[in-house]
């Protein structure tokens, strides 16, 4: 099983440029921006795509009372998730290696994969948790208050993935750099499955 | 003289008039062409101009900055002149830039543009222009877009002959029109032939900073030195200076010194005379001018007063300085891109005088003089003339070249644009302006490396161009398409104040440059805060000075007391926006000076004497937001004797 076994760390590996590349982005562009503003998601904070982007959404969320974008120190999540990815990791190149050396089954391979995709989707929850808190949970001061047809506060919630119109403004939301690298990582463990499946029929 | 000119002028513009509405019948016949000058000086919204183009104020004391091919007009930097839209020379921090040797002075006649050069080429980094009335350089970042530093020349009066740059910006150079007594002294005006001097100042400027400083004066006879140009690429090293009264008159001028057939263009060896300044020649002379500064970070001029000058006497230094003769009261000098040729315009002749660099050299070196004037050797002319333009138009003025080998001329009274080949002198083409134009300017045109492809021609005068606005229209500026054979007119567009001269360059090589807002980390003001908790209201004796901050849409302190009639106030604000284009204005209710614009991160400082007791606002200016009404505040102001102690708001509490 060295093939698979190969395969799967190098699989396990590309998790950490997550620790390099941001996992997602939103934009939000404007007439009024005709460089867009955004903002990278890493693992451990929240960064502006351009020095001074976080800065100039933050003025003018607060017009409409939202609050300002937290800092790392204000969510435990970014202390928790580069220990979660460097453990994953850490498992993969683990589990690759004892698997390289064929003292496991490839079947483990596949459940990593399933135990990082249960984090993942556990992490795209708790994202977009987030997300509805930061575009709902509006100052009751604010002085912008704009009210959906049924009467209730309008959210400015963003898209968890893709596009949005949220009044002048035109939102995307789509994976980075390191979102994108830790999907092929993860795809080549599911390779790895399959690899080593075969491997050890030939055995 | 003069009254014969504007006889002259009435005469041909008049002529002109006629000829103008001839040709509108026609062009209504021409629409088809028309529609395509249209689509050549269209910018679609959204697109950006292929040219910036720098256009000096004249009387308004400023530089204008317009586009090309469309002419539209992008801002107006003040350089000379106080500007209340910004508070230029009304705030504390830019006061100094308007000091002088005579005090402040708060405007200024500004004429010549020239934007930096390396290797003859321009590299955009600053801009030069004159103040003539009161004589100064100034040179204008074109990153920030800001005037950073006024230098007064001393020993001058009517800097005219200016701002001309050597082409490795080694030197801006500042000729005095007028010649008066150096020192100055209380004499009889009729005594001045002999007795009055023109002093020619290279201003050295340095390669990084490009901070000046007047590296030598030549004290020449008392002739008016009306127009300059630095060699280029071969005579590199050279300056040429055109003269006119070359008779000394001390009165009646125009037509005391239009007597002599021919004045001078004074050629000056500068690198040798910087050689001989480098080994300790030249003479001290005690004096006193300004040279001011403006800092970037601490976003405040200083002015420093230097009591000292550098003179050098012509006669000294043989070898360095001779006369070229030149018909008809030379006005503008003018040397091609390959430096061989200098181009003095007689501005009372029909013709051009073209002179030839390589045949002044052959006549110097073979010794070949014509006498000499107060030392100085004059050069034949027959020996150093290159060649004429008979153009058949009237009063040549000033010349540029488009780097394909041909010269475009300006002549004032005929009102047109002629084209000739450089080394045939043949008049290829030629244009009538609308109408008296003065320069005319090539992107690079006067460099060693012009841009071509426009050409415009700045008009003293607008009659009928556009929709009347009373007796004061302003000047117009033409802009001609010269990629052809032809000159094609393409549009008319108005300037602000004089539109004197201009200096143009390819937007590319700019606009990637241009600074979008000032650092407020980087903000070494000393009365800046970085953030609105820092703000604070700190009297001492009778001056209360405010440490303000502005962020969309409020500022920091809002709500002042315990001011006191008899204080002297002063709001030190800074914009704390770290975003393009997002200034906040500052007007406070009886101020006696002007509001104030602050661009982001910076910090600007107006000074206020409460002289009512009551409650009195200040506000926001520039339109900054939704909520920008709202961007106000108040100062309570209390009798001089009243015992309120000092207080304020901090966002809210
Ligand atoms: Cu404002």
């Amino acid at each position: 099983m060295k093939k698979a076994g190969i395969i799967m760390i190098i699989g396990s590996l590309l998790l950490l440029s997550l620790f390099k590349f941001p996992l997602w982005n939103i934009m939000l562009g404007a007439p009024q921006y005709p460089d867009p503003l955004g903002m990278n998601i890493h693992i451990d904070g929240i960064k502006g795509v351009s020095e001074f982007d976080l800065t100039n959404i933050d003025g003018l969320n607060h017009y409409i009372g939202m609050k300002v974008i937290p800092k790392p120190a204000d969510m435990w999540e970014f202390s928790v998730f580069p220990k979660v990815i460097g453990g994953m990791a850490g498992l993969g190149v683990l589990i690759g290696l004892l698997g390289f050396f064929g003292k496991v089954s490839y079947k483990w391979f596949i459940g990593w994969f399933i135990l990082m995709t249960v984090l993942g989707v556990l992490g795209m929850y708790d994202f977009n948790q987030w997300l509805t808190a930061y575009g709902s949970d509006l100052d009751p001061h604010a002085i912008i208050k704009v009210v959906n047809p049924d009467g209730s506060p309008m959210s400015y919630k963003p898209p968890l993935l893709g596009y949005q119109k949220m009044l002048n403004f035109d939102v995307t939301s789509l994976p980075h750099t390191g979102g994108y690298l830790m999907f092929v990582g993860m795809t080549l463990t599911i390779v790895a499955f399959f690899v080593g499946k075969k491997e050890t029929k030939h055995l | 003289m003069r009254t014969s000119f504007k006889f002259l002028i009435l005469i041909l513009s008049t002529s002109f008039l006629f000829v103008s509405c001839g040709n509108k019948g026609n062009n209504s016949n021409k629409s088809a062409l028309n529609s395509s000058k249209a689509e050549k000086v269209y910018v679609a919204p959204g697109e950006h101009d292929s040219h910036y183009a720098f256009i000096s104020g004249g009387y308004s004391g400023n530089l204008t900055v317009y586009g090309l091919p469309s002419g539209r007009m992008f801002k107006e930097i003040p350089v000379f002149s106080q500007f209340p839209t910004t508070g230029y020379g009304y705030s504390e921090e830019t006061k100094p830039m308007l000091n002088t040797s005579f005090g402040q002075i708060p405007w200024d006649d500004s004429h010549h543009p020239d934007i930096s050069q390396t290797n003859g080429v321009l590299d955009g980094r600053w801009i030069f222009i004159n103040g003539n009335n009161t004589p100064r350089i100034a040179r204008i970042s074109l990153t920030t877009f800001e005037t950073e530093e006024i230098i007064e020349v001393p020993n001058s009066a009517g800097n005219h002959s200016s701002s001309f740059i050597t082409e490795n910006t080694e030197y801006v150079v500042a000729g005095t029109r007028f010649s008066v007594p150096v020192p100055q002294v209380d004499v009889p005006i009729n005594e001045y032939k002999g007795n009055f001097k023109g002093a020619l100042s290279f201003i050295k400027v340095d390669k990084e900073t490009g901070r000046m400083g007047i590296k030598f004066q030549i004290l020449m006879p008392g002739f008016n030195y009306d127009l300059s140009h630095p060699g280029r690429d071969k005579s590199h090293g050279w300056f040429f200076f055109t003269t006119y009264n070359t008779e000394e008159a001390s009165t009646l001028l125009e037509v005391n010194a239009s007597q002599n057939d021919k004045d001078f263009i004074a050629a000056i060896n500068w690198k040798k005379i910087e050689e001989y300044v480098d080994n300790g020649g030249g003479t001290k002379m005690p004096t006193n001018y300004a040279h001011n500064v403006y800092d970037e970070h601490t976003h405040t001029a200083t002015s420093t007063m230097v009591k000292e000058v550098l003179t050098v006497n012509p006669a000294d230094i043989p070898g360095a300085i001779y006369f070229l003769p030149t018909p008809k009261s030379p006005h503008g000098c003018d040397v091609d891109p390959t430096g061989e040729y200098i181009i003095g315009n007689g501005k009372l002749s029909a013709d051009l005088t073209i002179h030839s660099f390589s045949k002044m050299l052959e006549a110097i070196e073979n010794k070949k003089f014509d006498g000499e004037a107060y030392g100085i050797p004059i050069l034949n002319y027959e020996d150093v003339l290159a060649g004429s333009v008979k153009s058949g138009g009237l009063g040549p003025l000033h010349t540029e070249f488009d780097g394909l080998g041909n010269a475009y001329t300006t002549f004032f009274i005929s009102s047109e644009v002629v084209k000739w080949k450089i080394g045939t002198w043949e008049v290829i083409d030629r244009k009538p302006t609308y109408y008296s134009v003065g320069h005319l300017t090539i992107p690079g045109g006067n460099s060693r490396k012009p841009f071509g492809k426009y050409m415009f021609a700045m008009n003293k005068i607008t009659k009928d161009r556009y929709l009347p606005t009373g007796p004061e229209l302003e000047h117009s500026a033409q802009l001609y398409d010269i990629s052809g054979d032809k000159m094609e007119l393409l549009l008319d567009f108005p300037t602000h104040g004089e539109p004197h001269y201009a200096a143009a360059i390819p937007a590319d090589i700019i606009k990637n440059n241009s600074k979008k807002f000032y650092r407020l980390d980087e903000n070494k003001h000393p009365y800046a805060i970085t953030s609105p908790a820092d703000a604070k209201v700190v009297r001492e004796g009778k001056d209360v000075h405010i440490y303000m901050s502005m962020i969309r849409s409020h500022f920091t302190p809002d709500n002042i007391e315990g001011v006191k009639v008899g204080d002297k106030v002063y709001f030190h604000i800074t914009n704390h926006e770290q975003d393009f284009d997002v200034p906040h204005g500052f007007a406070m209710i009886g101020a006696n000076n002007s509001e104030l614009l602050i661009m982001p991160g910076q910090t600007k400082t107006l000074t206020w004497y409460p002289k009512k007791v009551g409650v009195w606002p200040f506000y926001c200016t520039d339109f900054c937001s939704a909520l920008h009404q709202e961007m106000q505040g108040y100062i309570r102001v209390s009798p001089k004797n009243s015992d309120i102690k000092l207080s304020w708001s901090l966002d809210g509490e």
